[in-house]
């Protein structure tokens, strides 16, 4: 199959997946799990995807994604909650200081920006370390960023540690599709462009990738910032389908749960990482709700099952995978209808180098 | 002496809570010296043995409870390492700290089904639960015992690096992890025991952590679990005197922070204090060569 | 070969449960379902646990209603929102996917807050049953409660602590990011300064188990009383600490600490403990007696329960609050969400804990009295102090 072959087959899988939403939508009752389901799964999509960008492309073990999220989320609903509203929502802060808004569009991109000027001034000194000791640093500012966001001095911006809300969301699955998809888009571009092989290269040996001429700082301080910007653009979305957000929601449990999404799917696979998050959500949200519910076959009661075992037969799905399956479900191979074809006439993975097909969202 | 009277608990509270980190920070400490692994189920594994206790001591008296209670967390720890991080020793760093990270939610999603969900009060101890006075301050005793209890312990453990067999095997993994392995030390059962130590220390600090603040959820080691962390790195990673010293520093401080009103900021400032120490100085106090940390 | 065959099973294996799944919810024969959504772990889990066990026994009590001529089935649909603002509205999302009728729940304001766009969304109704924080209710026309709200409960108890203590300064200890807490502490803070009082005011952070440094900074303050408005997690450990730092001054709270997990750390310290509460056992015998009854007989109940037979008030505001949501089925005359929502304004309904009214502008009760209750920590239970209305 051509390259051009395989752009067209693409980009009519992607307008053959937002017509099928556009018709699920339709003909299924809104109200319907599987809405939910995909909108929540679209929007860990993308932030697992922008994690799986310093993770897996770049190798700079991050774990202040939450912290990020949280900025996108926090910009998001500063600028956009009506004035109106804003006497409700600030109800112990006279109102608040912030007394205009911005148009929805505007407020995702602002929320993206935010994050990554914090990323930016963050990654200056923290670029520097390595590893285990990056990742204890990232975590901690995303804990001193919730702390900050908590702070009643604060509470004219932040609302203190009260919840944010009227502020405006979407009710169709498909602008997070569109939204996510656009971003992943964008990400994917940057993989394949020569930063993303110089990312990659850093990733596969700092010392060499040095010595042919990357600038390490200035690479790792690109990945790190753009990452962000994805991370605030997905905390947006976020608060948009919860309706609500407050800061104590952020913490660091988040940002363990997008890793162990980001494993799932493959530490340096865009389609991993999205098919995974799916995965994870449908599972979570949905098909392994009846682990957590009493149980009778007939007059059997069947053991075990209460509230809370769902999650244990998650962390030990989990525990597998990383014991066993460190590959995860796509390694660092992408999703593409080569690949499908392949799979279906038996031919070898040897025989044909496969490269990776574009975003499949 | 009114001053000091009334800043006398703030102070109190901040050693006592310190000796809890002390012992915790000992098991990071030595597992990242010789493994270079943040075990981020440390604290955990802690808040796993306060569980055990609750459950034990609604059935058995506390002194055959509390014995019980430490060979169990020993068994744990144990099992962790041999099941999760042992089978990833080849694999690169990333691997086995995801591993920790997924044992540390399997832990507390076990502790959620068992409890329920619920926050467990954790039984009194007899003698050490007590109500007593220092210097006017009314306090448990288990305040004043935690500094001298980590300090003799502190000291035991010291002596039993410098001075045994198994102790140099340790010094020795830690220095060089490869060259070690070819002098013929079993490095399986070093690290073993390194875990096992750790353990014991976190089932004594959940002992004396638990008898003060008497409530029990899936997530309490998380926090406790970050700032013995925070303290292993900030005393030099490796060093035990340091970790302990970290963590005397870090839990007067919080104390002292919450005593001037910023409590907001009392868990914010134990990472601010390690970012702080990662970009300025590495190595921590006691740190003793450079690593590839930076 | 194998492999291969194995992830087609496994793709062809999470399609039919995705079928099956989507079936399972589809069949429905004369069964109204109410939905429950109430905290069954995190900080709030053991007050929603007793809630929910209220709802139970009024369903055990009256398993079918009657609307329009026909016969019903109550199935109770309860969802753990976890308490938490995050886990929340996906457990709402679990209700309104099922096709409930309406809403009860949730104990603790911020998760029900946090769901009210969810129900809304979903055209369906919900009825607070002990959330008290005006925010859930203000300003939408699908959210009700049955309970008094925190402006008056603040000033109850403000007015509380100057008649009995007569406190001049009162210290202030709320839990961040809980919206229950930070508000009945806010309103307190304004009750209690506009009667010529002082406060000092400070916030715990989540996940937070020493409050030896905040009771020590409440007697440097030299507050008469210390008021902690907070879940019954942080209350234990609270007591727990003031007792063992000999703190003289009287702990007061509100409805959350109206729970068994508070007897039991109490029994045997040297604390005073006064909460604000919506029913004071002994109220209603009949009810106290079934209650009992239930509780005892079923040991999960009782687990639920905290270990013991104590009513919890939220328990009996549970019971309340499903007799007046089936009130509204039979007044609505059809199960359909938007005819009950309708419908709910205008139900009154007399229950254990006293008449149950909404207004017309935000679809709260009206109500003008709350029970003060002091813990006995000798015998480890609530007694009676009196009904303590606002000046």
């Amino acid at each position: 199959m051509s390259k051009k072959k395989e752009t067209i087959i693409n980009v009519a899988l992607i307008a053959g997946l937002l017509l099928v939403l556009y018709i699920m939508e339709h003909v299924m009752a809104p109200t319907a799990m599987i809405f939910t389901v995909l909108k929540k799964g679209a929007i860990y999509a993308l932030v697992a995807v922008s994690m799986n960008l310093l993770n897996g492309f770049t190798g700079l073990f991050s774990l202040g994604q939450a912290g990020f999220m949280l900025l996108g989320a926090y910009t998001y609903g500063i600028l956009t909650i009506p004035v109106e509203q804003r006497i409700n929502v600030y109800q112990y802060f006279d109102g608040g200081i912030v007394q205009f808004t911005v148009p929805v569009a505007a407020a995702l991109v602002a929320a993206g920006i935010v994050a990554a000027i914090f990323a930016y001034l963050i990654g200056l000194p923290v670029l520097r370390l390595k590893s285990d000791y990056l990742a204890i640093a990232t975590l901690g500012f995303a804990e001193i960023i919730r702390a900050v966001f908590q702070w009643d001095k604060l509470g004219p911006l932040t609302n203190g540690s009260n919840l944010l809300r009227s502020y405006p969301t979407f009710k169709s699955v498909i602008f997070p599709f569109v939204v996510s998809g656009i971003c992943i888009a964008i990400i994917v571009m940057l993989i394949n462009s020569t930063y993303g092989r110089a990312f990659k290269a850093i990733r596969d040996d700092e010392v060499a990738a040095e010595a042919m001429g990357i600038n390490l700082a200035h690479h790792k301080r690109i990945a790190f910032t753009v990452s962000s910007f994805f991370a605030g653009i997905s905390g947006a979305l976020l608060a948009m389908y919860q309706t609500t957000i407050q800061a104590s929601m952020f913490k660091s449990a988040m940002t363990y749960e997008i890793l162990l999404i980001v494993v799932i799917g493959g530490i340096g696979s865009v389609t991993g990482s999205c098919i995974s998050s799916f995965l994870f959500i449908t599972c979570s949200e949905w098909l392994l709700r009846f682990l957590d519910n009493d149980t009778y076959i007939g007059d059997f009661h069947v053991p075990l099952l209460r509230s809370g075992f769902r999650k244990v037969v998650f962390s030990i799905i989990i525990m597998i995978i990383v014991l066993f399956f460190r590959q995860g479900i796509m390694g660092t191979r992408e999703f593409s209808v080569q690949r499908i074809c392949d799979f279906f006439t038996g031919k070898s993975r040897k025989k044909k180098a496969v490269k990776g097909g574009g975003s499949n969202e | 002496m009114e001053w000091f009277s009334r800043n006398l608990p703030y102070l109190l509270a901040g050693i006592s809570v310190g000796g809890q980190y002390a012992l915790i920070a000992i098991g990071y400490t030595m597992v990242y010296g010789i493994l270079r692994l943040i075990n981020f189920a440390h604290g955990d594994i802690f808040m796993v043995a306060g569980l055990i206790m609750v459950y034990l001591s609604a059935s058995l008296p506390v002194y055959v409870a509390i014995p019980i209670v430490l060979v169990a967390t020993v068994v744990i720890g144990f099992l962790v390492e041999r099941v999760a991080y042992k089978p990833l020793r080849q694999a690169p760093r990333m691997s086995i700290m995801i591993s920790a990270i997924g044992v540390s939610y399997l832990l507390q999603n076990l502790a959620l089904y068992i409890t329920g969900g619920l926050a467990q009060q954790y039984p009194s101890i007899p003698w050490i639960s007590d109500t007593i006075q220092v210097f006017g301050a009314t306090t448990k005793r288990v305040t004043v015992i935690t500094p001298v209890l980590t300090i003799v312990l502190v000291i035991a453990l010291v002596i039993l690096i410098k001075h045994t067999k198994i102790g140099m095997a340790m010094r020795a993994a830690s220095k060089d992890f490869e060259t070690s392995q070819l002098m013929g030390i079993k490095i399986n059962s070093v690290i073993s025991m390194t875990f096992i130590i750790g353990s014991f220390l976190a089932a004594v600090a959940s002992l004396l952590y638990f008898s003060n603040y008497t409530g029990v959820v899936p997530t309490s080691g998380a926090m406790p679990g970050l700032k013995a962390f925070v303290a292993a790195v900030f005393g030099g990673i490796g060093s035990i005197p340091g970790a302990v010293i970290g963590a005397f520093i870090i839990g007067i401080c919080e104390n002292i922070i919450k005593g001037m009103g910023l409590t907001t900021f009392s868990d914010a400032f134990t990472f601010a204090l390690l970012i702080v120490i990662l970009i300025a100085k590495p190595t921590g106090l006691f740190g003793e060569k450079a690593t590839d940390k930076v | 070969m194998k492999k291969k065959a194995l992830s087609v099973l496994m793709t062809a294996a999470i399609a039919a449960a995705t079928v099956v799944g989507t079936a399972a919810s589809a069949f429905a024969a004369d069964t109204v379902k109410i939905g429950v959504y109430e905290p069954a772990s995190g900080d709030n889990g053991a007050g929603g646990k007793q809630e929910t066990l209220g709802i139970q026994y009024a369903n055990s009590l009256t398993p079918t209603v009657e609307i329009d001529g026909t016969e019903y089935n109550v199935e109770l649909d309860i969802v753990d929102n976890e308490s938490s603002t995050d886990k929340g509205p996906s457990a709402a999302s679990t209700l309104v996917s099922d096709g409930v009728s309406i809403v009860l729940g949730s104990y603790g304001s911020g998760v029900s807050i946090a769901a009210s766009d969810i129900f809304k969304d979903g055209g369906v109704p919900a009825m607070g049953v002990t959330c008290t924080n005006p925010q859930v209710t203000q300003g939408n026309t699908h959210y009700f409660r049955i309970c008094f709200l925190d402006p008056f409960q603040g000033t109850v108890l403000a007015n509380f602590a100057q008649d009995n203590f007569e406190a001049k300064k009162a210290y202030i200890l709320t839990k961040l990011g809980d919206d229950y807490s930070a508000g009945l502490g806010h309103y307190f803070k304004k009750a209690f300064e506009e009667l010529g009082g002082e406060v000092v005011e400070e916030t715990f952070p989540d996940g937070n188990s020493d409050f030896t440094s905040y009771i020590t900074s409440a007697k440097n303050a030299e507050a008469d009383v210390f008021f902690a408005p907070v879940s019954t997690e942080a209350a234990a450990l609270i007591i727990e600490q003031a007792a063992a730092q000999g703190m003289e001054m009287p702990l007061l709270a509100g409805d959350t600490w109206d729970s068994n997990v508070i007897l039991n750390a109490a029994k045997g310290k040297d604390v005073q403990i006064y909460v604000t509460t919506f029913y004071q056992e002994g109220g209603n015998p009949e009810f106290d007696e079934g209650m009992k009854e239930y509780v005892n007989s079923d040991s999960t109940a009782k687990a639920n329960n905290g270990g013991d037979d104590t009513i919890a008030a939220v328990s009996a505001m549970g019971f309340d609050a499903y007799y007046v949501a089936l009130e509204a089925l039979k007044a609505a005359g059809s199960p359909d969400p938007a005819k009950v929502n309708e419908a709910l304004w205008d139900v009154t309904y007399e229950g254990v804990c006293g008449k149950v009214e909404f207004d017309d502008e935000n679809g709260d009760a009206i109500r003008d009295t709350a029970y003060v209750k002091t813990a006995n920590t000798e015998t480890g239970a609530w007694d009676f102090v009196g009904e303590q209305g606002v000046k």
